[in-house]
């Protein structure tokens, strides 16, 4: 069975980036929005989900595992499109590549974001706690490179979700598959507000 | 006053191993021409806008009333039928290139075996034939025949396959057109005893899972079928199919 394990392989791809990838994102999000509310409130989140039992495990098949499975899969498919916005200028073509874009840029944002903190942390060099992004947030590039990064990755899971309900077959007919747009719209503006706030909080504590 | 005439600029080329080039023809303008119309007049004058005489320029067609999909060709950057393409509703010049995503043969013509493989590997027909009388099939319900008739419209003329991103020589996706085609032979009330063969061809690689959900085919289709409702109807079946063969059923047939 070597051949024709690429159904399986784009459905998996499909499900993962929903479950558990974006159901991560968007409690990695909410659990970082404590920090608008106090650094005492934030690092007592932040150090909660520290403390959870068998963290290890959570973290390998919950987080890097489909990450990294997410992440091998999506390169491929980029690199497998040609693009033709500039002929097709259709919304959902644009759709289509900027989600092949975000991709990439939310590629790059994850592996310095983890280098920066998870492994840092791992490794003994930094502290899990608020004081770590404010220190990282306040310099002015950085900040910028953290909200290209989180609206992009936003982006990415807001969109996914909508090809996640068509490769599904949930949303079959034109009328839902438009309302779906709608939905994943507001999605997109609910998660990235939510993420951006806290990156601001922490670069300007307001 | 001098005669009315149009220009044509027609990438060509000569043979599959050659490259193409770009040559402008200044044709007689007549009322009502379509692009066949106006290809002729290369054929019936084949001298090129200097004056040179040149080979008349080759293309494929065949019906002529937009049903047959041979005369597909990019036509001032859109890909559409030859035949049913006016020049009075056109900018000038005109630009014909061959559509890129196919081999070309020379010139307009373009070799679509891929997309008739395509229907050959999904079952995209009825099998009864039989050693004996089977008598009368089901009946299909009117309804569903009507969205099908729909379906039944695709010529193969490949202009959904031109306007996909991922129909390209780094992918081996079979295309909009064949994803179709399952659902229509699926509909059919004799088909879907074999269903399930086909839904598993589209599990195979360069299926169903190619599609990335651009959505273009649907916006160029030339017939108005609802490409991208086929699809997602397939993604649909295509993974109860999959439970179906994982997890055991008595209607995975």
């Amino acid at each position: 069975m070597t051949e024709n394990r690429e159904f399986f392989y784009r459905r998996l791809h499909s499900l993962l980036g929903v479950v558990p990838i974006g159901i991560f994102l968007i409690q990695h999000l909410v659990v970082n929005h404590f920090a608008v509310y106090g650094e005492e409130s934030f690092n007592k989140a932040a150090g909660f989900m520290h403390d959870l039992p068998f963290r290890i495990l959570l973290e390998t098949f919950i987080i890097f595992l489909p990450i990294l499975f997410h992440a091998i899969l999506g390169v491929y498919i980029v690199f497998v499109a040609r693009n033709n916005t500039r002929r097709y200028g259709f919304f959902r073509n644009w759709m289509f590549y900027i989600q092949r874009i975000t991709g990439i840029i939310t590629l790059i944002f994850i592996v310095w974001h983890v280098w920066e903190t998870r492994v840092a942390i791992g490794l003994g060099n930094a502290e899990l706690d608020y004081s770590l992004m404010e220190g990282i947030l306040s310099s002015t590039f950085m900040f910028w490179f953290y909200i290209v990064g989180v609206v992009s990755t936003t982006f990415h899971f807001a969109n996914g979700l909508w090809s996640f309900l068509v490769s599904w077959g949930i949303t079959v007919t034109p009328k839902s598959q438009k309302i779906a747009t709608y939905a994943t719209l507001f999605v997109f503006i609910a998660v990235t507000y939510i993420g951006v706030r806290s990156l601001i909080k922490f670069a300007y504590g307001i | 006053m001098a005669e009315k005439t149009i220009t044509l600029v027609i990438t060509r080329q000569d043979s599959p191993d050659t490259s193409p080039y770009e040559e402008t023809f200044e044709v007689r303008y007549r009322e009502n021409m379509n692009i066949i119309s106006a290809l002729m007049e290369t054929q019936r004058n084949p001298y090129n806008a200097k004056g040179e005489k040149t080979t008349p320029v080759n293309w494929e067609s065949n019906c002529l009333e937009e049903v047959c999909g041979a005369c597909s060709m990019i036509i001032n950057g859109t890909p559409r039928q030859a035949c049913s393409t006016l020049v009075d509703k056109l900018e000038q010049p005109i630009r014909l290139e061959p559509m890129a995503t196919f081999p070309v043969m020379r010139d307009l013509a373009v070799d679509r075996s891929r997309m008739f493989d395509s229907l050959k590997k999904v079952k995209a027909w009825i099998p009864i034939d039989g050693t004996h009388d089977l008598g009368p099939g089901p009946r299909m319900p009117e309804k569903k025949r009507q969205w099908a008739y729909e379906l039944s419209k695709c010529m193969t003329c490949g202009v959904c396959l031109e306007a996909c991103p991922n129909v390209n020589d780094n992918s081996d996706f079979i295309g909009p057109a064949a994803l179709s085609q399952v659902r229509l032979f699926n509909a059919h009330p004799t088909g879907e005893m074999n269903a399930g063969e086909r839904l598993e061809a589209l599990m195979e690689d360069g299926g169903i899972s190619g599609c990335g959900n651009s959505q273009n085919c649907v916006q160029v289709c030339p017939k108005g079928i609802p490409l991208t409702t086929s699809i997602a109807a397939m993604n649909r079946d295509t993974n109860l199919q999959s439970f179906k063969n994982f997890f055991g059923s008595d209607h995975a047939y």
